[in-house]
């Protein structure tokens, strides 16, 4: 036990600043920003692999690594779509996970959001469409916004979710205390 | 493995055809000497027609098998018997290429109802129609008597990982049985292959399996240099071991936080996350990415090493072997941890040579084979790599043997860094003729990596198919949770931590 505390007290806090949101990755302006305001000071997300070579789901986790620390920003993953206000999914969508990925969307309660992350994500990346691939997440379900990049960094992809529920508000007041 | 005297021996894999009815032969031979089938797949060859090829190794030899299919019956003598993990294999080839094995077990593995069951991607010219409903009833095993009842999960998980399907029976909280399901996030890779340019091809196997980035595109960069006989500079091979320790570091790193996750010490997944954060860091200062998905390319790396790569590396490196080392002591001295791990989802070293388990859960039930020693390339040959290698076949012995194979690792890291020898990181490559076959094995953090591949005319690929070793281990995690707790299976999954992209395709 005394290891431990001196391993926490030796590491300190290591938890960087947030990145600003990155407004252009935005593809679509569909609520309000009131709405933003009230998801933006506790959002729940859940993660949807929809046909990921699970290079994105490495940078997504290291989003809770105490250096990124997304939930003390107020964000958190959450293991039920029931929960979430945000579907954060990574592609391309593969024809087996089409479906999954409709009934995920559909039991996410409204208004909820959509950041579709990386390059297949975005547009199919290298896999493309074919006889088991969709392609982007967008060919599917509605988009918000699509954070490319292969896989895109823990920076870029925490922008792209501050993109998705700031609008114009900054992301300093998201994180209450850095 | 005695008939199979190579009679064109290129370099590490010998290539040998056989007739149909001396594959069971030969894949006993190899299963008496300890071996492993590695490979297998179905192809159309220019001089055969349908062919079935396997990659077979005992150590120290590895065979590329081809069995030409007589024409017409699009039909071979299965294997299961032999190495268990033949049989979803088996059921693989003949979803994407149509060639079916004498095997009972004809249930649909990768194809769900995405594409008709007769209609075969990897067999057709023209795409393969989609089917309007791409879901499908599966015909699991059902489990019957007093008080079972089945839990059913996925494949959508409740944490962030892979899509797959886990179907299990249970009596109160005590599994009885477990049965997988994959094929989820099969996106028709292997097609995808035959639509990009051979040099082109290497951006694709790195995206096979996110995490095995390096291990894959070195495979199928090998597999194309093998083709022309085309030797590497010193400093090209000794960057790209560098890249795959560097994978294999970051990835044990973080399945050691997550196991002490899932083991209820949440302390373990900030420190273990912070580590691999400096590693990643530390990596793209020196190559140029955090996942270096695009480092290897034909004929040596994308790029050379940063100036100032080898003293961020090196700083690094001693960071980490100080710190894993302080937490390596806390997770043994943590009797709720220890309690969590030991004696859990054990796979017994007998059962683990009867299944062919490889990689890191084999090296854990005290199976040694290791690629980097046992079949070593450049510059594996003259890098003196320490087997590391645990008995128990437990969640403890994973986790013990990654805490042993981060110190190997890290120490080989500073060997390379210190004898990376000058000169080119990269030399120009030629188009190999149509027709030429190689094979690329690589030994990534999670075990033998095999990319077999076929040059197509004008620089095309005719065919390239990748086997990750989650093939072989997938079906030992359904041994491994008989007669555990259901609450334990998170973290036997995660001590195996295999690949569901790697494997769907």
């Amino acid at each position: 036990m005394l290891k431990t505390l001196r391993q926490i007290v030796r590491t300190g806090i290591v938890t960087e600043a947030l990145p600003a949101a990155a407004d252009e990755l935005r593809v679509r302006e569909a609520l309000e920003s009131r709405i933003r305001e009230v998801l933006g000071r506790a959002l729940c997300i859940r993660q949807v692999d929809a046909g990921s070579c699970n290079g994105c789901e490495l940078e997504i986790h290291a989003l809770g690594n105490p250096i990124y620390s997304l939930e003390s920003a107020g964000i958190r993953f959450v293991a039920s779509p029931r929960h979430a206000d945000l579907l954060l999914v990574t592609g391309p969508v593969s024809r087996h996970m089409e479906v999954a990925l409709r009934r995920t969307y559909d039991a996410t309660p409204d208004p909820k959001l959509v950041v579709a992350v990386g390059d297949c994500g975005a547009c199919g990346g290298i896999f493309g469409e074919g006889y088991a691939s969709c392609g982007a997440v967008s060919n599917v379900i509605p988009v918000d916004v699509v954070v490319p990049g292969c896989p895109p960094s823990p920076t870029r992809i925490l922008a792209g979710i501050l993109a998705a529920i700031s609008g114009s508000t900054a992301p300093q007041a998201i994180r209450a205390n850095p | 493995m005695d008939r199979a005297t190579p009679p064109q021996a290129a370099a590490g894999v010998a290539k040998l055809v056989i007739e149909s009815n001396e594959w069971r032969e030969l894949a006993q031979d190899v299963a008496a000497a300890s071996g492993r089938l590695l490979a297998l797949w179905g192809s159309r060859s220019l001089v055969n027609g349908d062919v079935l090829r396997a990659v077979v190794v005992a150590p120290p030899r590895a065979l590329l098998v081809t069995v030409p299919l007589q024409d017409g019956t699009r039909r071979f003598p299965g294997v299961e018997h032999v190495f268990p993990a033949a049989g979803r294999m088996q059921r693989a080839v003949f979803d994407l290429s149509g060639l079916r094995s004498s095997d009972p077990d004809t249930r649909p593995w990768l194809r769900h109802a995405a594409w008709p069951a007769d209609a075969f991607p990897l067999a057709t010219d023209a795409m393969p129609p989609s089917s309007p409903s791409p879901v499908d009833d599966y015909a699991f095993v059902r489990v019957e008597g007093d008080g079972v009842h089945e839990i059913a999960v996925g494949p959508v998980h409740a944490g962030i990982i892979e899509p797959g399907h886990f179907r299990f029976s249970v009596v109160g909280e005590k599994v009885l049985r477990l049965e997988e399901r994959l094929g989820y996030v099969h996106k028709g890779i292997e097609r995808r292959f035959t639509e990009l340019k051979i040099l082109d091809g290497h951006r694709l196997a790195a995206r096979i399996s996110g995490d095995s980035g390096v291990a894959f595109s070195w495979a199928y960069c090998e597999a194309l240099e093998r083709m022309s006989g085309l030797q590497l500079p010193g400093r090209a091979l000794m960057l790209r071991a560098l890249a795959l320790e560097l994978e294999r570091i970051a990835n044990h790193l973080g399945d050691l936080g997550a196991l002490g996750n899932d083991a209820g010490f949440a302390f373990g997944l900030a420190q273990f996350s912070r580590l691999k954060e400096l590693l990643l860091r530390a990596t793209e200062q020196a190559l140029g990415q955090r996942y270096l998905l695009d480092f290897l390319v034909p004929g040596g790396t994308h790029r050379d090493l940063a100036p100032d790569g080898a003293a961020a590396l090196g700083r690094c490196v001693d960071r980490i072997e100080a710190e894993a080392q302080v937490l390596r002591g806390i997770y043994d001295e943590h009797t709720g941890v220890r309690d969590r791990f030991a004696g859990t989802g054990t796979v017994l070293p007998e059962l683990a040579a009867w299944l062919g388990l490889v990689g890191l859960p084999a090296r854990a039930s005290g199976q040694p084979l290791d690629l980097r020693i046992d079949l070593p390339q450049p510059p594996y040959d003259a890098l003196d790599v320490n087997r590391c290698v645990q008995h128990d076949g437990d969640v403890l012995a994973r986790v013990t043997l990654r805490f042993e194979e981060i110190v190997e690792s890290l120490r080989l890291v500073r060997q390379m860094l210190r004898a990376l020898p000058s000169g080119a990181h990269i030399v120009p490559v030629s188009v190999p003729a149509a027709g030429s076959l190689g094979v690329g094995l690589v030994e990534g953090w999670r075990g033998p990596v095999v990319v077999g591949l076929e040059a197509g005319p004008d620089g095309a690929i005719s065919r390239c198919h990748p086997q990750d070793p989650s093939w072989h281990n997938w079906p030992a995690l359904e041994h491994a949770v008989i007669g555990n707790i259901v609450p334990d299976f998170p973290l036997i999954n995660k001590s195996f931590n295999l690949s569901y992209s790697g494997h769907d395709l």
